[in-house]
């Protein structure tokens, strides 16, 4: 396997170019193209979310309703909670990334399955389009959560479609994970072992088996909120002895690992951002590849620390918070890891390198909260209260979101073909970085002095941190704009990417950007470990 | 690429060979099949967690469901994944005839099954044991001293619908592939070397069969011996 | 792998070993052993299921990996019910929430 980058001639044919006309993409079975269509339609919903999160800070810039009503307010929350969870963050690494890397990172010239990764994408968008019907309907104001006996009985909203919306939402996630899983089983290229894989494609491996293993599961127990409101099968109805309790148990035994869904790809993608900017091998590969798993299988033990306040027995309520204090060991464990991969490693402060190490202190900061609201004796106190919003926007927003960005910087070059303005991708890095903890910082505080969550009004009191909050929710809006400019612009504008624009290592900077169809000219032979730097260098000397 | 002419009809354009398409094929199935466990893993834990709130409630329901046509529903099932398995045999060997002829004894077999369902829900609805405002079932005195209410009965049938009815919506799908399987033996389109399809059929129309393997004692025979 | 052809023998002697389990789950189920009826009939249950996918699903001549697979699902279903469970059969053990 030659580390050569292969010269990029003018009009050579790739992925891109090879065919024309919208008929051409919406057939596709090319991985790289349905990773674009993901692209676009993610991009898409993640406007329409942030224009609902932006009216909800607005709402809250001041303490009285004045803006919204109450019940507006519901379901505008809700319409975030639903659209940022199941049509944004879940598919956003793996469909896009994912889908685009996975198959050249092992050196195949597809997935396993690139019909039903068609029909994935099909399949989001129906569900997507249900909901976005629902909310022109007026939306549902449950919260993304459903629970019952509110979703089930009492709420007068577009409930049934929203979720079904999202039950449909689900499959297409589970063909991405099923698809993943047996193409990384059994579509490696000779050579390319398990623990030569890089950190990237085990992260989507577990990643994939909690989307297998879990999403059936919320599927099933919004189907019986449907059915028990439409059929009067009802399953969770204390009128017939039903306990609400157990669709938060359905709920929470999937949308737990849920969060994991979102977290793991963005810790892969951070192996790899971490690696190629210290130009260094990953500090202790193995530990790195089984903390992934060990989130995975781990991530299904602790769903009770969502149900402390819900009349869980306390018996189970202190299992489920010593479990959960359990998941925060291989999540430190990464971290470490990507510390001390820094450590004496000749770092260069590229872009994606700003978002990553942006996403290691965010992420901290998330997991540890994590960790005091995983006892049991605190979170009672600070259970729906901002302190929680804030936890988990740390995580999603300053882990997820911000390693879907580092990713999508990274490999840009790769996808296009073009380089993006340096400049300009450093501010807008910068601007993220201080809008986001403008606007959750203070949710943190103010959830701690006692402001509850999923209200449009509050007390005076709360009033300046809800200020700086919305303030900082409009420097992270300009600095989530950018991007969005300057990508469009580079695709026609921007410099010619080469192979390999940051000398990174790796099978996806072995081929031309953007790659020709079937990735490989010839099948390609590993032999060498993932991120080996080492070799590298000495061959560039050569 | 270059063998892209070459290739062997029915071989994907992204597999080495049949032998990875197949494994690949049959992984994916496998994994499917994981996560149909857990779908109705989530009703089967609605199912342990009231019954173990009410067992006699559960019993009283259990009675009102006919044992005789149950058990002769799990004949039928067990009946159709022999014949199942022997289409598998019969693709393996490349005998197109009777790939389609097993395929159709078992279509019959499922009609069968859901036949004897249909009957059996006709029962229950005209005795008002169709969860919702017709629900009735009268709850004897010493029942209510045993801490039975109506409603815990009308909660066994909750589960009793939702988890047979998905049961038979399994194999109504079920049913409406393998039909479309017919065609494609008649016309040719296994090998012995390519029959994915109907061993994979095969894997989803056993899980269906052990789906019901477990529903025939949890719903038809716990309870019985009260 | 090369593929493994399961003899039609094997798949009749499965055929009528389902058969009778079917017909002793429905006379024992008759019998009063009180809470044992429970496992009684679950253990046929299992007994049937593992006879299916041993044979008619070939698991017993298939590859370690779909052995994982098969054990991995029914493992976390045991976390679900099982963790589900750890909350109803506690609840009112420990005081206080409980009246
Ligand atoms: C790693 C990625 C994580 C994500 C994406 C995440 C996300 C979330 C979300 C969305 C919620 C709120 C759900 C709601 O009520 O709407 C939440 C709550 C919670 N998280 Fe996390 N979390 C993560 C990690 C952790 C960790 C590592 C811990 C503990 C070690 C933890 C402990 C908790 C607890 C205890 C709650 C419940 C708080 C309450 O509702 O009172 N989380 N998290
Ligand atoms: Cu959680």
């Amino acid at each position: 396997m030659s580390a050569e980058a292969t010269t990029n001639l003018p009009r050579r044919v790739n992925y891109l170019n090879v065919d024309h006309g919208v008929k051409s993409w919406l057939l596709t079975k090319d991985h790289k193209r349905i990773a674009i269509l993901y692209l676009v339609s993610i991009s898409f919903f993640f406007a329409i979310g942030g224009l609902m999160a932006s009216l909800i800070r607005l709402e809250l810039a001041t303490p009285a309703g004045d803006l919204v009503q109450a019940d507006v307010y519901n379901r505008l929350f809700t319409a975030h909670g639903v659209i940022m969870i199941f049509l944004f963050l879940i598919p956003s690494i793996p469909a896009v990334l994912g889908n685009f890397l996975i198959p050249i990172m092992i050196g195949a010239k597809d997935l396993a399955f690139p019909k039903l990764n068609l029909a994935s994408w099909y399949v989001y968008n129906l569900g997507a389009a249900l909901m976005m019907w629902a909310l022109l309907r007026g939306g549902a104001d449950t919260g993304w959560t459903f629970y019952t006996p509110y979703s089930s009985m009492y709420a007068n909203s577009e409930v049934i479609l929203t979720a079904l919306g999202a039950f449909i939402v689900g499959f297409s996630s589970i063909m991405t994970g099923l698809n993943f899983i047996v193409t990384i089983h059994r579509m490696r290229a000779p050579g390319l072992t398990w623990f030569r894989l890089p950190l990237f494609v085990w992260a989507h491996y577990a990643t994939s088996l909690i989307q297998v293993l879990g999403t059936p599961v919320v599927a099933i127990a919004i189907l019986l909120v449907a059915a028990e409101r439409l059929l009067h099968i009802g399953i969770f109805d204390p009128a017939v002895g039903g306990d609400p309790v157990l669709f938060q148990h359905l709920f929470w035994f999937y949308s737990h690992p849920a969060v994991y869904i979102m977290i793991l790809p963005s810790m892969g993608v951070m192996s790899e951002l971490v690696t190629a900017f210290s130009r260094k091998r990953i500090f202790g590969y193995r530990f790195v590849a089984f903390s992934s798993l060990a989130i995975a299988v781990l991530g299904f033990l602790v769903w009770g620390h969502h149900l402390f306040v819900s009349s869980q027995s306390i018996l189970a309520g202190v299992i489920f918070s010593v479990l959960t204090m359990l998941v925060a060991v291989p999540s430190a464990v990464k971290v470490f890891n990507w510390t001390a991969t820094l450590y004496k490693g000749s770092i260069s402060w590229e872009t994606p390198m700003l978002y990553a190490i942006g996403y290691v202190g965010l992420f901290v900061i998330g997991g540890l909260t994590g960790t005091m609201l995983a006892t049991l004796g605190f979170d009672i106190h600070v259970h729906d209260t901002y302190f929680v919003v804030a936890h988990f926007h740390y995580i999603m927003v300053g882990g997820a979101v911000m390693g879907y960005l580092g990713g999508l910087h990274f490999w840009w070059p790769k996808i296009t073909g073009r380089l993006y303005p340096a400049f300009w991708s450093k501010i807008s890095a910068l601007l993220i970085f201080v809008g986001f903890n403008l606007t959750f910082f203070p949710q943190f505080v103010v959830g701690y002095l006692g402001m509850p969550r999923r209200y449009h009004a509050y007390p005076e009191e709360f009033q300046v941190l809800n200020v700086l909050s919305s303030a900082g929710a409009t420097v992270l809006a300009v600095g989530y704009i950018l991007p969005t400019i300057y990508f469009i612009w580079s695709m026609r504008y921007g410099e010619r990417a080469g192979a390999n624009p940051w000398g990174a290592y790796g099978l996806e900077w072995q081929i031309p950007s953007p790659p020709p169809t079937h990735n490989f000219e010839e099948k390609p032979v590993v032999t060498t470990e993932a991120y080996d730097y080492y070799t590298l260098k000495e061959k560039r000397v050569a | 690429m270059q063998a892209e002419s070459s290739r062997a009809w029915g071989l994907a354009h992204h597999f080495d060979n049949f032998e990875q398409q197949r494994e690949a094929s049959y992984l994916g199935m496998w994994v499917f099949l994981v996560t149909e466990i857990m779908f109705f893993g989530g009703l089967f834990t609605a199912y342990v967690v009231y019954r173990s709130a009410n067992a006699r409630a559960f019993a009283l329901g259990s009675k009102e469901l006919d044992i005789t046509l149950g058990a002769f529903n799990t004949a039928v099932l067990i009946g159709s994944s022999l014949t199942m398995a022997l289409a598998v045999w019969a693709a393996q060997q490349g005998k197109r005839k009777q790939i389609a002829l097993f395929l159709v004894l078992t279509i019959l077999l499922g009609g069968v099954f859901l036949g004897v369902k249909v009957v059996e829900y006709r029962a229950k609805i005209d005795h008002h044991l169709l969860p919702g405002p017709d629900f009735h079932f009268p709850v004897t005195e010493v029942d209510e001293i045993l801490g039975v209410q109506e409603g815990n009965v009308e909660m066994f049938f909750n589960l009793y619908f939702a988890m047979t009815g998905l049961h038979a919506l399994h194999m109504i799908i079920g049913i409406g592939v393998l039909l479309v399987m017919v065609v494609l033996a008649l016309r040719g389109s296994f090998s012995r070397k390519n029959h994915n399809l109907v061993e994979c059929m095969g894997l989803y129309w056993h899980f269906v069969d052990i789906v019901w393997i477990f529903l025939f004692p949890l719903l038809y025979l716990l309870g019985r011996n009260i | 792998m090369t593929e493994h052809i399961t003899s039609v023998r094997t798949y009749l002697l499965v055929f009528i070993a389902l058969m009778i389990l079917t017909a002793v789950t429905v006379l024992v189920a008759f019998q009063d052993f009180g809470a044992w009826n429970d496992v009684v009939a679950l253990t046929i249950a299992v007994i049937k299921a593992s006879l299916v996918v041993l044979f008619f699903m070939h698991i017993y001549h298939s590859t370690r990996l779909s052995k994982l697979v098969v054990v991995s699902g029914l493992v976390w279903l045991v976390i679900l019910i099982g963790l589900t469970l750890s909350d109803y059969l506690s609840r009112g053990l420990v005081g206080l929430a409980s009246s």
